[in-house]
C-alpha cells in the first residue's frame, strides 16, 4: 500500500467526524471516497494532508509513519491536495497562482517570464485556454477549478487528493479531467478522488470506500458493485425513486403567466431575451458553463440590472434594479458559489436561514428567537441538515450541508419565483431526489422556479421547460416530450442549428 | 444572558488580575470614598479618564464588525471639541453646543462611511484622509489657539456628577448600554455582522449592506463626538492640536483586547468598554504603583502584549488540546492497567 491510515479518529465539539477509520491507497490506482454529506470524506483528507490534526490513529506513507502538519509539510512528502473549498488567490494572476511557493527565479527575483513559461505547460492537457498573467478572479469557478488541480498535480510526487474536483465543471471538462487522471494513475500514482457523481466513480475509479456517519463502512473493487448496492452502502438503506421520473403533461399544459420579460439584456453579459414564467411552473436553463446562464439569473434577479427591456407582471412593470428591488418583487435567488455569494460563515445555521427573512422585515422588527429557533429546526429537518443544533457556525458544517443552509433560506421566503443556480451541487445521492422532489412539490404549490444545471438528468426530472443558453444567447426553448438529454446536448452543442426562438 | 456572561470572562479576569497586581503596589485600589456628595478614588477616577476611549470603543467595535476601521475618531474629537466650545463662546447656548458638536460628528460619520460604502475605497484608506486633513478643519475653527470658556453648564460634563458619579462615566456606560441594547434587541446586530463576514451573501440576501456601512460610521462620529464633548469640557478649552491625540489606536486596541476580530462579524459591545476599562486601569496603575511617568509606555506595551497573548484563542486552544490529550493518556494508562491481558 501506498498510503495507509489505521485507526484514525477525529472529534470535533458536538461531533465525532471519524472512528477509526482504516484507509489504504494503493499505487496506480484511483481509489473513490464516497458517503453522504456530513459522512467524514474531507476531514479525513484534511487529516491526511495535516489541514486538521487528528486525535489519534496512524498514517503511513510507503510503510514509514508520517504526521505532515500543514499542506505544505503533505505537498514535500509528494502529497497534493485539492481542497474541496478551493484555496487560491484570486487577486494574483493564473500564473502566481500556479507556481506559488516554487517561482522560477533569476538572480534571485522572480523570473515572469518562465513564470508564464511554466505555468502554460502545468494548463497543458486540459483543455483550457486562458490568458495566465491576469488575475484569477477573471475567471470562472470551473477554470479556477482545473488552476487549482493542475497545481495539485504538479506537486504530488506520489499521491493525489481531489475533493470534488468534479462538482462545478461539465461534461466535455470532465472528460479532458478523467483522461489526466488515468494517466497519472498509469504512470504509478495513487489517486483519492471524492464525489457524488456516482457515474463517474464507475467510469474512472478502481476501488471505492464508503465512509458512512465518520466509520468506514466497507472497501470493494468497484467493478464488483453496482449502483444500487453502493448507494445502500452510503446511505445504511434502499433508496426509493432515484431520480423522480414522472409522467409528462404533453406539450403546453395552459399555465396563467406570472412574469413576462421582455428584450431583457445586458450587452456584454447577455444578450436580450424574452422569457414568460408560468405560476407554478418548473423552468430549466441548460448550457456550458460561461454560456451565459449565471447571467441571465443575475439580472433578472438585479445583481447586474437590465440595460434594455423590461419585466413585467400581472400588476404591470417590476423594479428589478437590485437584488433588495428583486427581493421585495418576490424574487429569490441562491446563487451558485456558496463560499463566495451563499453562506455568512461565522454565522450560526439559524442566523443563515433567517438571514434574507429579516433583511426583508426591516432591522427594527427582529424575528422573535422563538420564531427563528422553529424556521431553522424545521429545514434542519426537511433538507436533512446534517449539524450539531442550529447555533453551529454555517462554516463548520460540511459541504453539501452548506448548500442545504443556502436552499433553506430562500425556501423560508416563499417567494413567488425562486431562481436556484446548480442547486444540488456538493449535494449526495440521497438529499438529491430530496431536493428534486421538494422543487416539484413548492411548484405544484403555485411557486414558480428557474433551476440552473450542468446535469441533465436533473433539469429532465423537474422542468416543465428547458430553456438552452450558448454564447450568451438564449438559443432555443423545449417543452414537454422534446425534454432528453439528446435533445438539450443537441442544442447546447450545435453552434449552426437554427435557433428555434425563445420568443413566439 | 449566560452566553453574553461567557463572552466577557477573559476580559473581567484580565481586569481582576489587574487589580490585583496594582494593589500589591496600592492596596487601595478599590477604596472608594464619599466626599462632598461625590465617590472618590481609584476606582471612579479609571471610569472618568477612560471615558473618551470607552466611548470610541463602543463605535469602533462596529466599524471593525463591518471589517472596517476608523482612523479618524481622535481627529473628530478635536473638531466636536472645538465646535462646542465656539459654540460657547459665541453665545448659542449649552443646547446649541451640543446640538452643533454632535452635528459634526454625524457629518464626519457620514464622509467616512460615503467614502467606504460608496465610493468603495478601503476603509484604512478613507478614514485616513479625515485622520490627517480634520486637525486642520478643527485649528480653523479654533482660529489656532486653545480655545477656552467658562460656562459652567458644558464643564458639567466633563467635571460634573451625577449622583455621586462622574458624568463622563455616566455617559460611556448609558452610551454602551444603549447601544449594546439596539444591537441586540433589534436586528442590527446580526445584519452587521452578516455584512463584515460576507458582503456578497449579505446583500444577495437582501441586506442593505450600504446603508448598514455608512450608519455604522455615522454611529463611530456620534461616539467621537461625544468624547469630544467631555475632553473639551474637562479641560474647559479646545485644543485643535492635542484633543484626542493617538486616542484612535488605544480605541483599536480596546476593541482587539476586548476579543474581537479584527476581520470582522461577531462582535461584542461589552468585551470592547471592558477593553477600554482594562488600558485605562493600566495607566492609571502605573501611576498609582509609582513608577517613574519615563516608564510609562514600555510598561504599557509589554502589559498589554502579555494580555493580548494570555486571550488569544490560538493559545487557549494549545492549552485545551494539552489538558485532552494528558487526560486520554491517563485513561489509557488506567484502562491498560485494569485489563493487562489486552
Ligand atoms: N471545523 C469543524 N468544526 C466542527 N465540526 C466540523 C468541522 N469540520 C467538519 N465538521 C463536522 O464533521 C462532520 C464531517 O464533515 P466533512 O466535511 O468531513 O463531511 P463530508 O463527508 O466531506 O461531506 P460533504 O459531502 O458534504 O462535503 C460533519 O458533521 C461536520 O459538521
Ligand atoms: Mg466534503
Amino acid at each position: 500500500m501506498l498510503l495507509t491510515t489505521r485507526s484514525l479518529t477525529k472529534t470535533f465539539p458536538g461531533a465525532k467526524a471519524l472512528d477509526s477509520v482504516d484507509f489504504g491507497l494503493a499505487a496506480g490506482e484511483v481509489h473513490a471516497l464516497l458517503g453522504e454529506n456530513g459522512a467524514g470524506k474531507s476531514t479525513l483528507i484534511k487529516c491526511l494532508t495535516g489541514a486538521y490534526t487528528r486525535d489519534s490513529g496512524d498514517i503511513a506513507l510507503d510503510g514509514a509513519p508520517i504526521s505532515p502538519r500543514s499542506t505544505s509539510e503533505a505537498q514535500e512528502l509528494g502529497i497534493g491536495t485539492v481542497y474541496q473549498e478551493i484555496n487560491l488567490l484570486p487577486n494574483l494572476t493564473v500564473a502566481q497562482n500556479l507556481t506559488f511557493g516554487r517561482e522560477p527565479t533569476r538572480f534571485g527575483m522572480v523570473d515572469g517570464h518562465a513564470q508564464r513559461r511554466r505555468a502554460e505547460t502545468m494548463l497543458e492537457g486540459y483543455g483550457i485556454d486562458i490568458d495566465v498573467s491576469r488575475d484569477l478572479a477573471a475567471y470562472s469557478v470551473a477554470v479556477r477549478q482545473i488552476v487549482a488541480i493542475a497545481r495539485a498535480v504538479a506537486l504530488s510526487g506520489k499521491v493525489l487528493i481531489l475533493d470534488e474536483p468534479t462538482a462545478s465543471l461539465d461534461a466535455r471538462e470532465v472528460a479532458t479531467l478523467f483522461n489526466v487522471l488515468r494517466g497519472l494513475r498509469d504512470r504509478g500514482l495513487g489517486i483519492v478522488f471524492v464525489s457524488h457523481f456516482l457515474d463517474q466513480v464507475f467510469e474512472l475509479t478502481d476501488r471505492v470506500t464508503v465512509l458512512r456517519n465518520g466509520r468506514k463502512v466497507v472497501t470493494e473493487n468497484t467493478a464488483d458493485l453496482d449502483r444500487v448496492r453502493l448507494i445502500e452502502h452510503m446511505l445504511g438503506h434502499a433508496l426509493e425513486d432515484e431520480v423522480s421520473t414522472r409522467a409528462r403533461t404533453g406539450g403546453a399544459t395552459a399555465r396563467p403567466d406570472l412574469l413576462r420579460f421582455e428584450g431583457y439584456g445586458r450587452p456584454g453579459r447577455i444578450e436580450p431575451f424574452d422569457l414568460s414564467v408560468g405560476k407554478g411552473e418548473v423552468l430549466g436553463l441548460a448550457g456550458l458553463l460561461g454560456s451565459g446562464r449565471t447571467e441571465s439569473a443575475e439580472l433578472m434577479f438585479g445583481v447586474t440590472p437590465a440595460q434594455t427591456g423590461a419585466a413585467t407582471d400581472a400588476g404591470g412593470m417590476l423594479d428589478l434594479s437590485s437584488p433588495r428591488a428583486a427581493i421585495a418583487a418576490g424574487f429569490g435567488f441562491a446563487p451558485e458559489e456558496r463560499k463566495e455569494d451563499g453562506i455568512v460563515a461565522d454565522l450560526s445555521v439559524r442566523e443563515n436561514i433567517v438571514l434574507a427573512l429579516q433583511a426583508r422585515r426591516g432591522w427594527a422588527r427582529p424575528i422573535p428567537r422563538a420564531e427563528q429557533l422553529r424556521l431553522a429546526q424545521m429545514y434542519i429537518d426537511r433538507l436533512d441538515i446534517r449539524t450539531s443544533g442550529p447555533e453551529q457556525p454555517v462554516g463548520d458544517l460540511s459541504g453539501g450541508n452548506q448548500q442545504k443552509v443556502v436552499l433553506a433560506r430562500w425556501l423560508a421566503m416563499t417567494p413567488r419565483f425562486l431562481i436556484l443556480d446548480e442547486p444540488t451541487r456538493g449535494i449526495d445521492v440521497g438529499a438529491h431526489a430530496e431536493i428534486l422532489r421538494l422543487i416539484r412539490h413548492l411548484a405544484a404549490d403555485g411557486m414558480s422556479i428557474l433551476v440552473i444545471s450542468s446535469e441533465l438528468d436533473e433539469l429532465i426530472a423537474v422542468a416543465d421547460r428547458v430553456i438552452v443558453v450558448r454564447d450568451r444567447r438564449h438559443v432555443a426553448e423545449l417543452a414537454g416530450a422534446d425534454i432528453t438529454s439528446d435533445t438539450i446536448v443537441r442544442a447546447i452543442a450545435a453552434p449552426d442549428a437554427k435557433p428555434t426562438e425563445a420568443a413566439q | 444572558m449566560r452566553n453574553a456572561l461567557r463572552r466577557v470572562i477573559p476580559q473581567l479576569v484580565t481586569l481582576a488580575a489587574l487589580v490585583a497586581l496594582i494593589s500589591v503596589f496600592f492596596p487601595d485600589v478599590l477604596r472608594i470614598e464619599v466626599m462632598d456628595g461625590r465617590l472618590v478614588g481609584p476606582v471612579m477616577d479609571i471610569l472618568k479618564r477612560g471615558a473618551p476611549v470607552g466611548l470610541l470603543a463602543i463605535g469602533m467595535t462596529l466599524v471593525i464588525a463591518t471589517r472596517g476601521i476608523d482612523l479618524s475618531v481622535g481627529t473628530v474629537m478635536a473638531i466636536t471639541g472645538a465646535v462646542a466650545a465656539w459654540s460657547i463662546t459665541q453665545g448659542y447656548g449649552l443646547g446649541g453646543a451640543l446640538v452643533l458638536a454632535l452635528l459634526a460628528g454625524v457629518a464626519a460619520g457620514l464622509w467616512n462611511g460615503t467614502l467606504v460604502a460608496i465610493a468603495g475605497i478601503q476603509p484604512i484608506v478613507a478614514t485616513l484622509i479625515l485622520m490627517t486633513s480634520g486637525r486642520g478643519i478643527a485649528q480653523l475653527v479654533t482660529e489656532g489657539r486653545i480655545l477656552t470658556f467658562s460656562h459652567e453648564g458644558l464643564a458639567f460634563f466633563g467635571s460634573g456628577t451625577l449622583l455621586g458619579v462622574p458624568v463622563p462615566a455616566v455617559l460611556w456606560g448609558a452610551t454602551a448600554i444603549g447601544v449594546a441594547l439596539l444591537m441586540t434587541r433589534t436586528a442590527l446586530g446580526m445584519l452587521i455582522e452578516a455584512v463584515g463576514v460576507n458582503r456578497s451573501a449579505a446583500s444577495l440576501a437582501g441586506a442593505n449592506a450600504r446603508v448598514l456601512i455608512v450608519a455604522v460610521y455615522v454611529t463611530s462620529g456620534l461616539c467621537a463626538a461625544l468624547a469630544g464633548i467631555v475632553a473639551t469640557a474637562d479641560i474647559r478649552g479646545a485644543d485643535a492640536n492635542n484633543a484626542g491625540l493617538w486616542l484612535e489606536l488605544d480605541a483599536i486596541l480596546a476593541v482587539v483586547i476586548g476579543g474581537n476580530s479584527l476581520l470582522g462579524g461577531r462582535f461584542s459591545i461589552a468585551a470592547s468598554v471592558l477593553g477600554a476599562l482594562i488600558i485605562q486601569t493600566v495607566d492609571t496603575g502605573i501611576l498609582l504603583a509609582g513608577f517613574p511617568s519615563d516608564y510609562n509606555l514600555v510598561i504599557k506595551a509589554g502589559l498589554v502584549l502579555l494580555i493580548l497573548v494570555v486571550q488569544s484563542p490560538n493559545l487557549a486552544h494549545r492549552w485545551y488540546a494539552l489538558r485532552r490529550t494528558a487526560r486520554e493518556q491517563r485513561k489509557a494508562a488506567m484502562t491498560s492497567a485494569k485489563e493487562p491481558g489486552e
